[in-house]
């Protein structure tokens, strides 16, 4: 699914860079769900919009599903993400002037599906999330892990290859991350690969293989024992 | 290609972001407003004083003849000037090419007299060119003309005022009227928009006052217009040579400022060609700045838009929205707020000159008027404004990497 081999990343800072990411390698299998561990500054965030093609490497290989993700223009980045990529952010990123339904439609609008059936789909998703009656609520009218669950809505919408979650439950209480997660569990389950970043150590426990990373190296790569998670909407 | 899904989102954008697309349009609207109210009064000013100066030909010319102040060539000061009908030929003989209208005349007041009603009139003798001259209107009947001249016939046009005052109850053509006891037929009736007094006029030929009043081929003075292709200057230039070729052949010294006065109206022309031109000039100055101060609001509210939608534009992106959509986008809703925005200002405009217009006219200002053209120019040229002022960011915003807009929380 996932082949990263020598990733170098540096960003300029006045005169001098600051080196970020300095060779990383990394493999991913289908169905796989990898937390990326780190203190703040360690390159884990760097690591994921450079995979979710929000950002660009400076050097090294990098090869979704077989394709070579290098010196892509941006029309074709924004192909990319839109067909192989959903993105969970820490802060939802949800357009604040359009309801639940629009925003988990919003993908499928790019990729030019007709108006009809995206609503249907988003609503399909959104009903996945459990959160068909919030349909047409602004987000500002929802509560964070109603917003987030919205957002991962929208990230499935696409039925996309990859799901990229960069700190999901970092703005939520402990027992709606709790909830969230044990969503994207099942997301897993039903064999969405997923790569999260996150620093919490129980919140990494609930995935099926840590990466820890510091420095701008990956300092240890490791399978664990998934924690599951009781779902209790 | 009509994208319906493309204005789907540009209206929900416009209609969920209402403060933002007021305070546009309302920038737009206003620099339009303010464009052709500013254009509608200023071209009323112009239209006011155009009227001002009437109907009169402002290209007339008028030759009189005075005393000698000075001594010259042996002929002594206090020498009364006359002209003569060889005068009239002379310039036109000499200037034929520059005039336009050229008439003598001979001036007399005079009691008319029609069944038992009587009153005083001006009498002018002239040439029938001096309908145009004076831009009357023959309301009925006819003008002078040059069989009259030939013949000295004794027939009269008369002004609708001395026609109201003494054929107030029969139709004045074909009737006599006695002037000082002679009796002239009436053959017209004309009117002259600069007003009663020039209504109170009675015309007669040239030739048969001459010869009624002396049997002489005196004249009290020349009056002419120029060829109205001169301009003011050219104008001024002609009256001095009239002027010069005159006092040479009436043995007059050139600096003698008396003897023969040269009336030329574009002297007053020229002035109002000058307030004319510098009017014009003033709307332009103000017309341009109203249309810098939108283009500049524009501009300005454009990079804020831009500024202000950056995340979205981040987001966007990372759900797959290509640059080219980001730019249309926004580009499209800029340039929809800013037509219905600047047709809102051209109408508002354009009513308002229409409502206020009539009751300006005594601060000078008439039929305040600015033409649909352009003002759909100003409209057209703020669009684009906006739409290339809107460009440059949109497109730098559509090239961010989405991460660095999505940071910008």
């Amino acid at each position: 699914m996932l082949k990263i081999h020598q990733l170098h990343k540096s960003y300029p800072i006045g005169d001098s860079s600051l080196h970020v990411l300095k060779g990383i390698d990394l493999n991913v299998e289908d169905g796989e769900m990898v937390a990326i561990m780190g203190s703040s500054g360690s390159g884990k965030s760097t690591l994921l919009n450079i995979i979710g093609m929000l950002d660009e490497a400076d050097s090294g290989d990098y090869i979704l599903d077989g394709l070579p993700i290098k010196n892509l223009t941006e029309k074709k980045a924004a192909l990319y993400r839109n067909k192989f990529l959903g993105f969970i952010f820490q802060s939802f990123n949800l357009i604040n002037y359009k309801n639940a339904l629009e925003n988990v439609a919003l993908p499928l609008y790019y990729q030019g599906m007709k108006r009809k059936e995206r609503q249907e789909k988003a609503m399909f998703h959104l009903e996945k999330v459990g959160l068909a009656d919030w349909a047409h609520h602004l987000p500002k009218e929802l509560s964070g892990g109603q917003n987030q669950r919205v957002a991962i809505a929208r990230a499935l919408a696409a039925n996309p290859k990859l799901l990229l979650a960069d700190e999901p439950t970092g703005a939520l209480d402990s027992t709606t991350s709790y909830d969230i997660m044990a969503f994207i569990q099942q997301l897993n389950d039903e064999g969405k690969t997923i790569l999260m970043v996150t620093h919490e150590e129980d919140i990494a426990n609930m995935c099926k293989r840590i990466v820890k990373l510091r420095d701008g190296v990956i300092m240890e790569d490791k399978k664990i024992k998934q924690v599951r998670v009781q779902q209790h909407v | 290609m009509f994208d319906l899904d493309l204005w789907r989102e540009i209206f929900q954008s416009i209609n969920k972001n209402r403060t933002r697309s007021l305070l546009s349009g309302f920038t737009v609207a206003f620099a339009i407003l303010l464009f052709a109210i500013l254009f509608g009064i200023s071209n009323g000013l112009q239209n006011y004083f155009t009227e001002a100066f009437g109907t009169d030909a402002n290209n007339s010319i008028v030759i009189f003849p005075g005393m000698t102040t000075k001594a010259h060539k042996g002929l002594q000061a206090g020498r009364l000037i006359r002209f003569k009908n060889e005068d009239h030929d002379f310039i036109m003989d000499e200037f034929g090419d520059k005039v336009q209208y050229m008439t003598s005349k001979v001036n007399r007041n005079v009691t008319a007299t029609f069944k038992g009603e009587k009153s005083n009139y001006q009498l002018r003798a002239v040439h029938p060119e001096y309908m145009f001259i004076e831009n009357n209107v023959v309301s009925e009947g006819r003008y002078v003309n040059q069989n009259d001249l030939d013949r000295k016939t004794k027939v009269a046009v008369i002004g609708k005022v001395v026609n109201d005052e003494l054929f107030a109850k029969e139709n004045a053509i074909g009737k006599y009227v006695s002037l000082n006891g002679i009796s002239f037929k009436v053959v017209g009736i004309f009117t002259d928009d600069e007003g009663d007094n020039e209504e109170r006029v009675i015309y007669v030929p040239l030739t048969t006052a001459q010869f009624l009043y002396g049997n002489t081929d005196f004249i009290d003075f020349m009056h002419l217009t120029y060829n109205p292709e001169m301009n003011s200057d050219a104008a001024l230039a002609f009256g001095t040579a009239i002027t010069k070729k005159l006092k040479e052949r009436f043995s007059v010294a050139r600096s003698d400022q008396r003897a023969i006065r040269v009336h030329n109206m574009a002297q007053g022309t020229k002035q109002v060609d000058m307030m004319t031109f510098w009017l014009t000039v003033i709307i332009f100055i103000i017309g341009m700045g109203t249309l810098i101060a939108g283009v500049v609001g524009i501009s300005n509210i454009m990079i804020f838009i831009v500024k202000e939608r950056t995340k979205e534009i981040g987001i966007r992106k990372a759900l797959g929205a290509s640059p080219k959509s980001i730019v249309s986008m926004i580009l499209l809703e800029s340039i929809l707020i800013t037509t219905i925005a600047g047709y809102v200002g051209l109408l508002i405009g354009v009513g308002v000159l229409e409502w206020v217009g009539p009751s300006l006219e005594q601060y000078y200002i008439k039929d305040p008027y600015v033409s649909t053209r352009l003002v759909v120019g100003a409209t057209i040229t703020l669009i684009i404004a906006g739409a290339i002022a809107g460009y440059f960011p949109a497109s730098r915003a559509s090239k961010i990497k989405p991460i660095v807009a999505l940071r910008n929380d």
